[in-house]
């Protein structure tokens, strides 16, 4: 049990430190905090890819990659290290999270020789923009349930449906993308996995707006895209058990990346000392008091639950079932934070008057919370996992398991 | 950074566990609430057998010299085996106030006698329902005390207490008392956790000692250390409660299945195991931070104390509504861990209390009540 860095993590952070010092601004203190794996404009887009390729350059990218595929073979913890420090300066966001966090180790495990070649370093210079066409209209928590079709026609496939909630398509130069190719068999058997280039005239990109107002995902829409065989992803009928590689790293990504997001409690602490409540700071008001005390016990319990995941990832323990933890109580908690903060910036300053005061800034936290909840795996998704994976009771009574998926 | 046990911490774990679950089994927990004999002197002599007593004493003391990680491991396995024992007050309050704040003539008097079971220290800190040290009304004056102390729990099978006081100046120090001198006198209390004998202590002009290094900044350092390592207790009873109402649920059939098969209970029982993970992460830094003597430990160990209370509620409540009427049953389980954990909510505070003590810390100016 010790929660400081071991010599080597120390020499770790130091050189890390010492070359985000001499490349990247510290942020000031003004700077809201964001979520950093969407890019908002063009330009963002463009400053988080030369970002990127700096990393690549000097070896800060794909950390925990293998050196073998031009990564750094850096423990979980290390990675954590680095993110804590990056986070301290002004830097793009990290629209690599997919290619890096899922795809690459998805394609280093099921791919063949030359599609390692041609998607990893790519993805780690930045060059390429991943994203993840699994989610379609009638299949999100039960994704076995796709219907996208990719058919065989010679030696080569060609796909057609539709895909939705994709984050980041528009700005994504390949995709990679889960399809049916035997609805004879049932739904888990029958599917298979392919990359995609997104710039592909088969493929059409509509952004599709959130309540939050910005527009970071997408619906997708593939009208007899033509991909040869060398696009498949592992093996024929096996998509599933890429996508299972796919989602677990998916876990991994959000327990020890800044895909968690948000704000902090404490930020909560300094709104409650500007605005008044009943006349005085609203610090001063035990209801604020017990709520913030409240939030940041359970925001540190999660900072901590991630960090013994990386303990036991650093051990080699499989990244487990754990991450469902954080992924549960994580969305609820921002949600609860951004509306205290709107309640509380609401009492001083009615409506929001600017785009940066408190109101904006709780309201945007607020409106952006509910995205958590459901992305990468829902809240009750989340409880069924844990019940049955976890505490190991009884499976949900299913009908679709063995039935095939053109009778359901 | 290292966020997990050592294999020699898993070996005390599995060596304590073992022991703990020969003696302090959900029987013997039964069998005390029924006839009101609280403490289970047998589990306790055990302890003191296997050496466990003495954990964190230097072995100038008797004692095996090891950290309050060990420690908390320690109060884990205790609250998993639901034991009726002092864990909390003897090894996790008066033996770290003796270590840090005591004479070394007092830590050489007491400690050898705690590690052989023969001494039992209670703590003596609250009165009237508060426990903050500014707020105590109790009073030494030329080595005499006088003031009330309740509840004091073990307060009746205690050799000695550890008292809040204030001294000729007003300042709340803490005074070491011998209970079976003149001017104590003890009377027991009805606790909603009978396993945990309560009393309280009037002490008339009643001889005490001081220990010079407490002052109020001590005896909320140990508070802290308390907060922390109770919070491994209720982490060990949830778990188990939670362990227990898991295996319930997966046998209990109703509607022709397993009632831990339908959502509902399925989902309630990852809430309560979410629950308890939290407030592990949160114990786990605050036992990191007292091992280390981090200047954080207020603020985690309010924390930590702030998540265990949380998850202890909300399992122990939850455990007898998924035992459906025979979980509102006196002979069923649930109800023991529902009662123990109020009793350690009541022994170091509220939620509330806590809270204050954590935005008080975080808040740059502390805030003055109006
Ligand atoms: C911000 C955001 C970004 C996203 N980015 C991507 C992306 O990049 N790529 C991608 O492929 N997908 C993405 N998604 C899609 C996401 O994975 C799905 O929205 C999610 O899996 C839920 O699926 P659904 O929307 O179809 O809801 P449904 O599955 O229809 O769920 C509706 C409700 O029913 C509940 N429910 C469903 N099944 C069960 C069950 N068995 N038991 C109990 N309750 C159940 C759900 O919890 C939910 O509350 C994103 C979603 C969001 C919100």
């Amino acid at each position: 049990m010790d929660f400081s860095d071991s010599p080597e993590e120390a020499t770790f952070r130091a050189k890390a430190r010492d070359w985000l010092n001499a490349n990247a601004t510290l942020r000031d203190g003004s700077e809201k905090a964001q979520d950093h794996f969407m890019a908002r404009d063009a330009d963002e887009v463009a400053r988080a890819r030369d970002w990127q390729a700096r990393k690549a350059k000097a070896g800060w990218a794909g950390l925990t990659w293998p050196r073998a595929f031009g990564g750094r073979d850096a423990t979980p913890i290390e990675q954590v290290i680095w993110n804590q420090e990056e986070g301290r300066y002004a830097v793009p966001p990290n629209v690599f999270l997919i290619g890096i966090g899922l795809v690459g180790p998805t394609v280093m495990i099921h791919g063949t020789q030359s599609q390692k070649t041609a998607v990893l370093p790519r993805a780690l210079t930045g060059e390429d923009i991943w994203c993840q066409l699994f989610s379609e209209p009638a299949a999100g928590s039960d994704l076995a349930g796709i219907r996208t079709r990719a058919r065989r026609d010679g030696d080569d496939w060609v796909i057609s449906g539709q895909k939705v909630w994709t984050s980041g398509a528009h700005y994504s130069s390949h995709g990679i993308l889960l399809a049916r190719t035997d609805p004879q068999v049932p739904k888990h058997k029958g599917m298979t996995m392919f990359l995609v280039d997104m710039s592909d005239p088969a493929i059409e990109t509509r952004p599709i707006r959130q309540i939050s107002g910005g527009a970071s995902f997408n619906e997708v829409f593939i009208d007899d895209l033509r991909v040869p065989d060398s696009a498949r992803l592992g093996g024929e009928s096996e998509g599933w058990k890429v996508a299972l590689t796919t989602l677990m790293n998916e876990r991994f990504s959000i327990s020890v990346g800044r895909a968690s997001g948000g704000a902090r409690a404490e930020e909560l602490i300094a709104l409650a000392t500007r605005v008044e409540r009943n006349g005085r700071p609203a610090i001063q008001d035990g209801e604020v008091r017990a709520r913030i005390a409240d939030f940041v016990a359970r925001q540190r319990g999660l900072e901590f639950t991630s960090y013994r995941v990386m303990t036991s990832l650093s051990r080699g323990d499989a990244p487990g079932e754990e991450g469902s933890i954080g992924k549960l109580l994580l969305g609820k908690l921002r949600q609860e934070m951004g509306a205290f903060g709107l309640e509380l910036a609401g009492t001083a300053a009615g409506v929001s008057a600017g785009a940066d005061d408190d109101a904006a800034r709780w309201r945007n936290e607020y409106l952006t919370a509910p995205g958590n909840r459901i992305a990468g795996g829902s809240d009750e998704i989340q409880r069924t996992i844990i019940g049955e994976r976890i505490l190991g009771l009884p499976p949900e009574m299913r009908v679709d398991k063995t039935v095939p998926f053109s009778e359901l | 950074m290292n966020f997990g046990f050592s294999e020699e911490q898993d070996t005390i774990r599995e060596t304590l566990a073992r022991m703990l679950g020969d003696h302090a089994t959900l029987e013997v927990a039964h069998t005390r609430l029924d006839s009101g004999e609280g403490f289970d002197t047998a589990t306790w002599s055990a302890l003191a057998e296997g050496g466990w007593l003495g954990l964190a004493m230097s072995e100038a003391h008797g004692g095996s010299g090891m950290g309050a990680v060990e420690l908390a491991i320690l109060a884990e396995e205790v609250g998993r085996c639901m034991a009726a024992v002092p864990c909390l007050p003897v090894l996790c309050m008066a033996v770290p106030a003796l270590q840090s704040a005591g004479t070394e003539d007092q830590r050489r008097s007491l400690l050898p006698g705690i590690a052989e079971g023969r001494t039992i220290i209670a703590m003596a800190l609250a009165e009237g329902g508060g426990l903050a040290p500014d707020t105590v009304s109790a009073k030494v004056a030329q080595g005499r005390l006088s003031g009330q102390k309740s509840p004091v729990t073990f307060g009746a099978e205690a050799t000695h207490a550890l008292v809040a006081a204030t001294d000729e100046e007003d300042t709340p120090r803490l005074y070491l008392a011998d209970l079976t001198a003149s001017g104590v006198t003890t009377s027991a209390l009805d606790p909603i956790d009978r396993t945990r004998p309560t009393a309280e202590i009037v002490f008339d002009n009643a001889p005490v000692e001081l220990l010079p290094g407490s002052d109020p900044a001590a005896i909320y350092r140990l508070l802290s250390g308390a907060a922390v390592l109770a919070a491994f207790e209720q982490i060990g009873l949830a778990g188990r409660a939670l362990a227990l109402t898991t295996a319930y649920a997966g046998e209990r059939h109703a509607f022709g299945r397993p009632i831990g098969g339908f959502q509902a209970v399925k989902h309630r029982l990852a809430d309560m195991f979410a629950k308890i993970e939290l407030a592990r992460s949160n114990a786990f830094f605050g036992a990191w931070a007292l091992a280390s003597g981090d200047s954080r430990l207020p603020e985690a160990a309010a924390v930590a104390r702030l998540s265990a209370l949380d998850a202890v509620q909300f399992v122990t409540e939850e455990s007898i509504q998924l035992h459906g009427g025979i979980g509102f049953t006196w002979a069923a389980d649930p109800h023991l861990f529902l009662r123990r954990g109020w009793q350690l909510k009541a022994e170091l505070g509220p939620a509330v209390l806590w809270r204050e003590r954590l935005i008080d810390n975080l808040a740059d100016a502390p805030w003055a009540a109006s």
